[in-house]
């Protein structure tokens, strides 16, 4: 019977042993994520309940060795030491036993109860490997339990043996024997075992580390015991006298021990059928990661993503949007009506604030499949592989293998995002790798970019279209890795490094339920973490964009122009039989908001059915005034319906000058005014900063906003392609001036998402703070020598574009090849001995 | 093993060109890389096959005890192989 109701269970292993399967396998879809206190590594945990006792399992970072030579080596070793869980459930590969087994060792040295979960069982069998499980206990002295975490065998036995293993008394784990070192190590354990270390370290652990010389355990009993306490030197002694005497490092010993014992272990346990064959996994690999093919596998890969998730998911959003406009449909009609010409704040804030949400929202089945598809390139083993093909490319400016997928979030193919991507740079193992793709993932093209190059193409470039967004697609990788070359040499110059040596782990199908999960579990995250913030930042633009407001002079122009307009309606209708129906101000209002809210309805639906379905739901809704908004042949109701559209198209015009005029006088129109000095040398005007201050918050809102500065024209129903057209080309807007701003908008720092993330994956404000100042003066720079340069060269804008092309693919070229940097032969240390 | 692959012996890893066998003599790395390697079985006295270069030359793919382990040259240089 179980002793205890509720048990904590740690479930540690190696990279790629189904660490993850295996815990959802326990704990079902009962989950949760956080971070361990003060580091930036995930902490996933989870409670199952069986047999009456309640059972927290926490998910440990996945780690080679329980040392502390990285970040999730030591997050381990912490929670095991302080935490001291009731169970360590051990997963292992049982397709590479000996490796798990060095693991294994570890976890038993520390002393706690230890089940084994031999993991991957079919995989073995696969391949031609027989383990004896009987004989595997009886010499690991625990609970060895086989199980197929991806399809859930071995659940229960794995739940009984957990159960059993905790309410063990008595332990009889294997343990690992140093040999010629024992009596050693066990005089420095008996001398430990007398100070106040014994109460909260193994000892035996304590006393294997000291005399291997971690430099950890080294830190703890400095730390308690003080450094010249007589248990440091005596391990010091221990090393220097068998050196001495046996002309190898200590440490070279342990491990020959450890791996003597994991080779008999294995000797006695597994039996290969298969042994020298190649397995279907080389079988692959022979293929893909052949030196030709392999790049058209990469290339085909990508293309396909990048298929699937932008465009076949920028299609669904098709699909998706309607709900979003249902949404602000009703959050429209649950907030104040519209007054004729201003409306209540608490109307346009709110609706400013779901505007924003829906613009990020809008993504989601694009991110879905993304995240979909990445969690399969994870799962199936070919990410490693990706690292593997480009780490050589990635190398030479500083990055790293593994840098590959935060770019493809990042969306180096025209559309991505940099929140996930810079979510995704948390698997980079060397710390000054990790920074550097931190810091240069925002340049990647964002699907937020995108309608704004659009916008500017479609007016400036229609006969090259094609022509400018590859440059404008391409160009921001070659900044990228110039840029990471920059940071890498200089600012991140001291950052920490770690070795590339990473397992190209078998090929497995993914699971429906892994991948799913994954996917689910990102896009939530990216939607509560950017959500919220986004939504608070929106509320403050929309401050900066409303205040001050505009004059009292200037309102009572207004009022009197649309006055002026109801006088108008109310003489028009005269002669209708229904005039009777608008005699004051109120009903008019109300039917004119009617009109336009129907009007808007009807854009955003698509077919005849739709569009008679609406007729009978308005039919319905207002009985009374339905034959205003469709006259058909009452010509009555048709001279109301006219009046209605005239007045109501009015409103508009005036609505947006109003809006205009306020953003000219607002704060930030203020701010962009007062910048247009300095911004002239990139040929900004102000419209242009206003529209780049206020694509803080949200890339999206550049375009809006831009359609608000540019906007005459707009009651001719011009898209907004023509009005900036005619009014740019009266105002000496060129080519030139368009390219430097878009170059600009490629270079110009993250939105606020993307640098609360970075805060997040830095843990420093200090980064956060230059992944915004960097860019900004870098996009500054570059673009105020495309708009002077151009000028003084008398280039037009493609000229330009072409040659500043070629200037930065050189650059990115001849950077790439250097070798003076990072390529040097590492010194030969003398410690290793002669040969 | 064919006679070809058998005439030229190499001091290092980084060395080998793929196809070739050799066993691990000693490391001359410390620290991380050295503990790395450890872990994934680069333990003295293995043996190792030297599996492929990657499409740009570096890293290089080897499998040691049943698995497949990728590398960059700059590491491999530090494993020193025995002399057969």
């Amino acid at each position: 019977m179980p002793n205890k109701e509720k048990l904590l269970v740690g479930l540690a292993g190696q990279q790629n042993a189904g660490k993850s399967t295996t815990f959802n396998m326990l704990t079902g879809a009962n989950q949760h994520i956080a971070n361990y206190p003060g580091v930036t590594v995930d902490k996933k945990s989870g409670t199952f309940k069986y047999q009456g006792v309640k059972v927290e399992t926490v998910d440990l970072p996945g780690t080679y060795s329980l040392t502390s030579f990285s970040l999730e080596e030591r997050v381990t070793r912490d929670f095991l030491i302080t935490e001291k869980p009731d169970v360590i459930v051990n997963v292992v590969d049982a397709s590479s036993l000996k490796r798990s087994l060095y693991f294994t060792f570890q976890v038993l040295e520390i002393g706690f109860p230890v089940a084994v979960a031999l993991n991957m069982m079919d995989v073995a069998t696969r391949n031609g490997i027989q383990i004896d499980i009987g004989r595997l206990q009886h010499r690991l002295g625990v609970d060895v339990i086989p199980t197929v975490g991806r399809r859930g065998k071995g659940k229960k036995e794995l739940r009984d043996a957990i159960l059993a293993t905790a309410n063990r008394k008595e332990g009889k784990a294997l343990r690992i024997a140093y040999e010629d070192l024992e009596p050693a190590i066990e005089k420095l354990e008996g001398k430990l075992q007398t100070t106040k270390l014994a109460d909260t370290y193994p000892v035996r652990w304590l006393s294997v580390k000291l005399v291997e010389g971690d430099s950890e355990a080294e830190r703890i009993v400095i730390e308690e015991l003080g450094a010249a306490s007589t248990e440091l030197e005596m391990s010091r002694k221990i090393r220097r006298e068998f050196e001495e005497e046996h002309f190898m490092p200590v440490a070279d010993y342990m491990v020959g021990c450890r791996d003597r014992l994991a080779s008999s272990i294995v000797g006695s346990c597994v039996t290969e059928t298969k042994a020298g064959k190649a397995n279907i996994s080389e079988k692959i690999d022979a293929l893909v990661l052949n030196r030709f093919a392999a790049p058209i596998f990469l290339v085909a890969t990508v293309f396909i993503i990048y298929q699937l998730s932008i465009v076949k998911g920028y299609d669904l959003t098709q699909y998706w949007w309607p709900f979003l406009a249902k949404f602000r449909a009703i959050v429209a009609g649950i907030l104040p009506d519209a007054g004729m010409l201003e409306d209540p704040y608490i109307r346009s804030m709110s609706l400013w604030m779901v505007d924003s949400a829906n613009a990020l929202l809008n993504y989601i089945p694009i991110f879905l499949i993304l995240f979909a598809l990445i969690a399969i390139l994870e799962d199936s083993g070919y990410m490693a592989r990706i690292a593997f093909i480009l780490d050589r490319m990635f190398f030479a400016f500083g990055l790293h293998g593994q840098s590959t997928l935060p770019f493809i979030l990042g969306g180096v193919f025209a559309g991505g995002c940099a929140v996930p991507g810079v979510m995704a740079t948390k698997g980079i193992p060397d710390e000054r790798s990790r920074l550097a793709t931190i810091l240069t993932v925002p340049y990647m093209n964002c699907l937020a970019k995108i309608p704004f190059y659009t916008l500017l193409v479609n007016v400036f470039f229609v006969e090259y279209k094609s022509w400018v967004m590859l440059f404008l697609s391409t160009i921001t990788i070659f900044v990228a890795l110039l840029v990471a070359r920059l940071l890498t040499a200089t600012v991140l110059k001291t950052k920490e490094t770690a070795p590339f040596v990473m397992e190209l782990p078998n090929y497995h199908p993914p699971t429906f339920f892994g991948v799913g999960q994954r996917a689910i579990e990102r896009t939530w995250q990216y939607i509560k973490k950017v959500g919220s913030i986004v939504i608070a930042v929106s509320v403050c633009v929309f401050t900066l964009l409303q205040f001050p407001g505009i004059g009292d002079d200037r309102k009572q122009y207004y009022e009197t122009e649309i006055n002026k307009a109801v006088v108008q309606f109310q003489k028009k209708i005269e002669k209708s039989s229904y005039a009777e129906h608008f005699q004051d101000e109120a009903a008019i209002l109300e039917m004119v908001n009617l009109y336009t809210e129907y009007k808007t309805a009807k854009l955003n639906i698509k077919g005849a059915k739709a569009s008679k379905a609406l007729d009978l739901r308005y039919l319905k809704k207002y009985p009374d005034e339905f034959i205003f908004l469709k006259p058909k042949k009452d010509k009555d109701a048709k001279i109301i319906n006219k009046a209605v559209r005239g007045l109501s198209s009015k409103r508009k015009s005036l609505r947006r000058n109003i809006k205009e005029e306020q953003i000219e006088t607002s704060f930030l129109g203020s701010v962009g005014r007062s910048l247009e000095p300095l911004t002239q040398w990139a040929g900004f005007d102000w419209k242009i900063n206003v529209a780049i201050l206020s694509s803080f918050a949200a890339r999206e809102s550049s375009v809006a906003t831009i359609g608000v500065l540019y906007q005459q024209g707009a009651d001719e129903n011009k898209s907004l392609e023509e009005r900036m057209g005619a009014e740019i080309s009266g105002g000496g807007f060129t080519p030139l001036h368009a390219l430097a701003v878009m170059v600009f908008f490629a270079l110009y720092p993250p939105c606020l998402a993307t640098t609360i993330m970075i805060k997040v994956q830095t843990g420093s404000y200090k980064w956060m703070a230059f992944s915004v100042l960097f860019p900004t003066a870098l996009g500054f720079i570059v673009a105020s020598i495309i708009f002077s340069g151009g000028n003084a060269l008398n280039l037009n804008g493609i000229q330009m574009m072409a040659v500043f092309y070629v200037f930065v693919v050189i650059l990115t070229i001849v950077t790439g090849l250097s070798k003076s940097w990072g390529r040097k032969r590492p010194l030969i240390n003398i410690r290793a001995g002669t040969v | 093993m064919r006679r070809r692959k058998r005439r030229k012996q190499c001091r290092m890893l980084g060395d080998c060109r793929p196809g070739q066998q050799a066993k691990i003599r000693c490391h001359h790395a410390e620290g991380a890389i050295r503990q790395r390697l450890l872990d994934l079985g680069f333990v003295p006295g293995t043996r190792i096959d030297m599996i492929r270069n990657a499409p740009l030359g570096d890293p290089i793919q080897c499998k040691v005890s049943g698995y497949n382990v990728t590398l960059r040259r700059s590491e491999a240089e530090l494993i020193e192989l025995e002399n057969e």
